[in-house]
């Protein structure tokens, strides 16, 4: 009981550089969702619901236009596809004696930068810190939609643009202490990030939409170095 | 004109399945040395393919992002904690825009 407690509130501090980049981006959702005819209760709850930043910028197109809901089933099925690969690989930090209920909550909450912080943690995850990590980053996720959407025009533009480079810091700070001990992990590090330029610069490349080409990047990388260097086991001892 | 609670229900529910869908399915340790090696490097390839370029247009000017990126890197070489390394980031942005924009 008393580890779980510790767990939670280490992930709710972990999540503190997560809940200040989703501050940043979802103040931005929240103007644009305002501007796309949403009032601040459905931003928020849209916010609350989803929690998917890809997914909600996209959807807003689609509701300006009245799309029918098919078609938003389609676009957020294509544009949040690869939360599947990132919850398949979570499921392997889960013990198998983690109970359905804990699957159902922790999947809530499977977004780009909780995966990162869950999935590289050392050993096991238990689902006391995920929740930490969840509820740390959904406030921050809904409060800056909240805000964003009610009070757009008044914050100070700077401080947002600056909270920008939060997410992709703390990124850095998960891969590459990894990266500098492992000459595979290394390669994939750059090798990926060599991908992904191509593929939002090149002709042609470009029009993928950002959610596939990060898919279609993980799946030939983390393919090509599964190949090319077969991970030994011994993580499995410290399970 | 669609109701706006449909779209966000829909929204929610495509989403969420795409999460829950995996994590309740798959009880049991993958033996495949294969899997099990392409699961150890998908997240190091996703978050790096997050990352960049995307960083570099993460502020509203890119010469503040690089740098804001170089910083991140070096702290993150030296193995600072993420918050440390994340919050450099921001204001070394904040202050290089200060000067620039």
């Amino acid at each position: 009981m008393e580890k779980n407690t510790s767990e939670f509130r280490m992930g709710l501090i972990d999540a503190i550089p997560i809940c200040l980049g989703y501050l940043a981006v979802s103040f931005a959702f929240g103007i644009q969702a305002s501007e796309a005819g949403l009032s601040v209760f459905q931003a928020s709850v849209m916010s609350l619901s989803n929690v998917t930043s890809a997914g909600q910028f996209s959807s807003l197109d689609l509701i300006v236009t009245n799309a029918t809901f098919a078609e938003m089933a389609l676009l957020q099925l294509v544009v949040n596809i690869r939360y599947m690969l990132m919850s398949t690989a979570l499921s392997q930090k889960l013990s198998p004696k983690v109970g359905t209920i804990h699957r159902f909550l922790i999947a809530y909450g499977v977004t780009d930068e909780i995966f990162a912080l869950s999935v590289t943690r050392k050993g096991k995850l238990n689902p006391a810190y995920s929740y930490g990590l969840i509820i740390c980053s959904v406030f921050g996720w809904v409060l800056g939609t909240f805000l964003g959407a009610f009070a757009g025009a008044i914050m100070p533009h700077r401080l947002i643009s600056a909270l920008g480079l939060a997410i992709y810091g703390m990124f850095l700070a998960i891969v590459i202490p990894d990266a500098r001990e492992s000459v595979p992990i290394m390669m994939v590090v750059i090798g990926a990030m060599a991908m992904s330029t191509i593929f939002t610069y090149a002709p042609v490349l470009k029009n993928i939409s950002s959610g596939f080409r990060i898919i279609i990047v993980t799946i030939v990388i983390a393919g090509l170095a599964a190949v090319l260097a077969p991970k030994i086991d011994e993580e499995t001892a410290d399970a | 004109m669609h109701n706006i609670y449909g779209y966000i229900f829909v929204m929610a529910i495509v989403t969420y399945l795409v999460r829950m869908l995996p994590l309740t399915l798959i009880r049991k340790e993958i033996t495949s040395p294969f899997v099990k090696s392409f699961l150890h490097y998908v997240p190091y390839a996703t978050l790096s393919a997050m990352t960049f370029p995307a960083i570099l247009h993460a502020s509203d000017d890119m010469r503040a992002s690089i740098v804001g990126f170089a910083v991140a890197l070096v702290l993150a070489f030296r193995k600072k904690s993420l918050l440390t390394v994340a919050v450099c980031a921001c204001a070394v942005v904040f202050v290089v825009e200060w000067f620039l924009i």
